[in-house]
């Protein structure tokens, strides 16, 4: 499921000479539809979804998620939209630590996409409306990195700041685990 | 009052004890019987009615029973579980019969009564506060305890609400909402009451709030006047009655000039730290917090009203003085520390001046009627100023630890907790001396662009602490502000988080984050008595007198506060920016000491 790039495995002649090769996880889309943010899980009023389960969402977050442009730009965005200021840089501060292998709401793409967009009860604010959609994915992309979730294939580019932690790429990726005092899932 | 229930012995020695302490500090005694008089006490000192003890702030009790030839002997006498995993900075208060306390968020009040000690609480008051207000907290969810007046206990709740309590029966008398979380406002402080206003500020100085000190009617929560620091002369109650002793600080409408256009309304100096009261002189005297953005290169200007003093009247909050500690901070470095009143042989005479630890590492002693600096003295290490001006009140920066957008700046001295944060020191009129818990951290800081998102940090820098110079993070210090240098230092491993305390019985108390509550020879600094409490002791510890006539030293447990976040918060300190700086220099915390509330009661057995 977790294939790395086939351009990098091939390497960079192959991909030269073809010259047609491009890398999905390296693609990134110059015009992104700028419609606010969603919820992910809204109210189910029936259990019959002709087609199979619909989600206004999974196509976004599922492109951005092995995808090192949408993770870079998940990283530049955890500082514009202030997620640093209570996250810090992954250790935690207000908020909780999001580099360590405890996941009060889940860890799966739509878990902290719902937590961005939907809040949750002990301080998360609910970002809906303010962030657009595929900015909410590349944070969602980001946020997961943090702990290693997204392996070590795909990672945002360097700190061009003060080094304050491991990269991205290198931190140990853990099994997520619910934290103590975690609500049911 | 309270006399007929001491057996004669006991009340002999109280007295005597109180006579030998009234004739060492006769300058204080007026005051202080002022004080106690407002509070409301007989006089007698078994109470501590307010978190300082006296409107001077000065932590000082008169009882003796616990001395430094006996104290070796303290024991538990009984102890209370708050049941909250938070940092307790709190003080029980104990007023009459009976102990007050004022947990953590979710901010529940518990009366004990002392006759039953150990016994289950007379009342529970749950105000329910919104979960919600947990996330615009920056520094864990703490609250600095109650104020009482009256038959009401008053506090604060952290979503930004003050509520008044029955102290008797633990019902609700009133419910005042004064800020909104949704634009980062809550509220920590201790309220002080003061001609039958509530006094109370707010928090928020990392989610670019505008803060403010407000005055609430005791009797009905209404609210009388409430004095912005930043923005029109209006909004912070300056007019014709204001005369600060600089000419810096004159002017109309600084606090809208001294900043880029607008970002006054961001522009923080909130009120979180403790309020004083001097009688005589009619005046308050608070601190107002770091000016909002910790960037400095988005703020050019003075930022006035930030990170200083105000002097103001109880009556209609009209400003009567200010001096800014720190124009322009640099270095997230609040004025809100505490300011102790004291009347001090200075130069020949005796002066009514206000003692102040601040965050830029410099112990002032201020004229309280006028604001004038009499001196600025390093009491720990300093390397991002060169001192204060004494002719222009202005502190001296050090150009080569001003932070620059875009660049590391190594090695700033004091870090931005600053020298001492929030934790108050004690004042003894027997020794003289001020007993000042404290840090000793530096730190590297990176400084950001930072967008304002309400409701969301606004800080744009990226700081990382260290200790400082001996390899120590944090230092007990007794000082003499007469001769205006240290008498004796107690080097702690970690910050010195907790408050101090100060009694006649020549004794100094605090705790220590890995959770030794201390008392220490107050003329010596000799430890005499330490206690393992389980966890580390941020909290402000109090004395008092029990129905039984012995005395009791009070004081929670509990780690947690910006410092003990790493353990409160289960921070990953791998992370070297964890807890807004924190990380890398705590690392060890979570190994020495864990999380859980408890209120301690001492006496000798």
């Amino acid at each position: 499921m977790r294939r790395p790039c086939l351009a990098l495995l091939a390497g960079a002649t192959v991909a030269m000479t073809t010259g047609t090769m491009a890398c999905k996880h390296e693609t990134h889309d110059v015009r992104p539809s700028s419609e606010v943010s969603q919820a992910g899980s809204g109210v189910v009023l029936s259990t019959l979804f002709a087609g199979g389960v619909p989600s206004a969402i999974a196509g976004t977050l599922q492109t951005s998620q092995e995808n090192a442009f949408a993770m870079n730009e998940g990283k530049r965005l955890f500082d514009a939209y202030n997620c640093s200021g209570c996250h810090a840089h992954g250790g935690g501060a207000i908020g909780p630590a999001l580099m360590d292998a405890k996941w009060i709401y889940g860890s799966a793409p739509e878990n902290v996409y719902d937590t961005i967009v939907e809040g949750r009860p002990n301080g998360m604010p609910s970002f809906r409306g303010k962030i657009p959609d595929f900015q909410v994915a590349q944070l969602v992309a980001y946020v997961r990195s943090m702990s290693g979730l997204a392996g070590g294939f795909w990672a945002p580019g360097r700190n061009d700041s003060m080094q304050v932690k491991p990269g991205e790429n290198t931190v140990s990726t853990q099994a997520p685990v619910r934290a103590p005092g975690a609500p049911p899932p | 009052m309270r006399s007929p229930l001491l057996p004669p012995s006991r009340k002999l020695e109280t007295l005597l004890g109180a006579g030998v302490a009234l004739l060492l500090a006769m300058p204080m005694a007026s005051c202080r019987e002022r004080a106690a008089s407002a509070a409301g006490s007989d006089g007698a000192d078994a109470e501590w009615p307010m978190v300082g003890k006296d409107y001077q702030n000065r932590r000082f009790s008169e009882l003796a029973q616990i001395a430094t030839a006996n104290v070796s002997q303290l024991k538990v006498a009984w102890t209370f579980s708050t049941g909250i995993p938070k940092g307790h900075e709190g003080a029980p208060l104990i007023v009459g019969d009976t102990l007050y306390l004022v947990t953590p968020f979710p901010n529940r009040a518990y009366a004990f009564d002392l006759h039953n000690p150990g016994g289950p609480p007379k009342w529970i008051y749950d105000p329910q506060p919104s979960a919600a207000a947990q996330g615009v907290a920056c520094c864990d969810v703490v609250n600095r305890g109650p104020a009482f007046w009256q038959g009401k206990l008053f506090f604060n709740l952290l979503d930004a609400q003050t509520v008044a309590v029955d102290a008797a029966t633990g019902k609700e008398v009133w419910r005042t909402r004064l800020g909104d979380i949704n634009h980062g406002e809550s509220m920590t402080m201790a309220p002080l009451v003061v001609k039958g206003k509530v006094l109370v500020g707010n928090s928020g100085g990392e989610f670019g709030v505008r803060g403010w000190l407000a005055a609430l009617d005791a009797t009905s929560g209404k609210l009388l006047w409430r004095a912005y620091s930043t923005g029109p002369d209006g909004d912070c109650l300056i007019g014709p009655d204001f005369h600060p002793f600089y000419p810096g600080d004159r002017g109309k409408d600084l606090g809208v000039h001294t900043w880029p256009p607008d970002h006054w309304r961001q522009g923080g100096g909130t009120v979180w730290g403790f309020v004083s009261y001097d009688p005589t002189l009619d005046l308050i005297y608070y601190g107002t917090a770091n000016p909002g953005v910790w960037n400095p290169d988005m703020r050019p200007g003075d930022n006035k009203w930030s990170a200083g003093i105000f002097a103001r009247r109880p009556d209609d909050g009209r400003a009567v003085w200010f001096y800014q500690w720190n124009p322009h901070d640099l270095y997230d470095h609040d004025g809100i520390n505490e300011n102790v009143l004291v009347d001090l042989p200075l130069g020949g005479r005796t002066r009514s001046v206000l003692g102040h630890a601040d965050r830029n590492g410099y112990l002032y002693l201020l004229d309280r009627a006028t604001g004038e600096v009499l001196s600025a003295t390093p009491f720990a290490k300093v390397n991002s100023s060169h001192g204060v001006d004494l002719k222009t009140g202005r502190l001296i920066p050090a150009d080569d630890k001003k932070p620059r957008q875009g660049r590391v700046v190594r090695d700033v001295c004091p870090a931005a907790p600053g020298a001492k944060d929030w934790q108050p020191m004690a004042f003894s009129p027997q020794t003289g001396w001020f007993y000042i818990p404290h840090n000793n951290l530096c730190e590297d800081i990176e400084t950001t662009d930072a967008s304002y998102v309400a409701g969301t940090p606004y800080v744009g820098a990226n700081v990382r602490y260290h200790a400082g110079p001996g390899g120590a993070r944090g230092s007990f210090t007794a000082w003499d502000p007469v001769a205006g240098k240290a008498v004796w230092n107690l080097s702690e491993s970690f910050p010195a988080w907790s408050g101090a305390l100060a009694t006649a019985g020549g004794l100094v108390f605090y705790g220590d984050m890995e959770g030794w509550f201390k008392a220490v020879d107050a003329r010596t600094g000799v430890l005499l008595w330490k206690f393992q409490t389980g966890s580390g002791v941020i909290g402000q510890p109090v004395s008092y007198r029990g129905p039984d006539g012995k005395q009791y030293v009070a004081v929670f447990s509990g780690v947690g506060g910006w410092a003990g976040a790493v353990v409160s918060g289960d921070l990953d300190t791998r992370d070297a920016t964890a807890g807004n700086g924190w990380g890398a220099t705590m690392k060890d915390l979570p190994g020495r000491t864990s999380k859980g509330g408890t209120l301690y009661v001492f006496a000798l057995p």
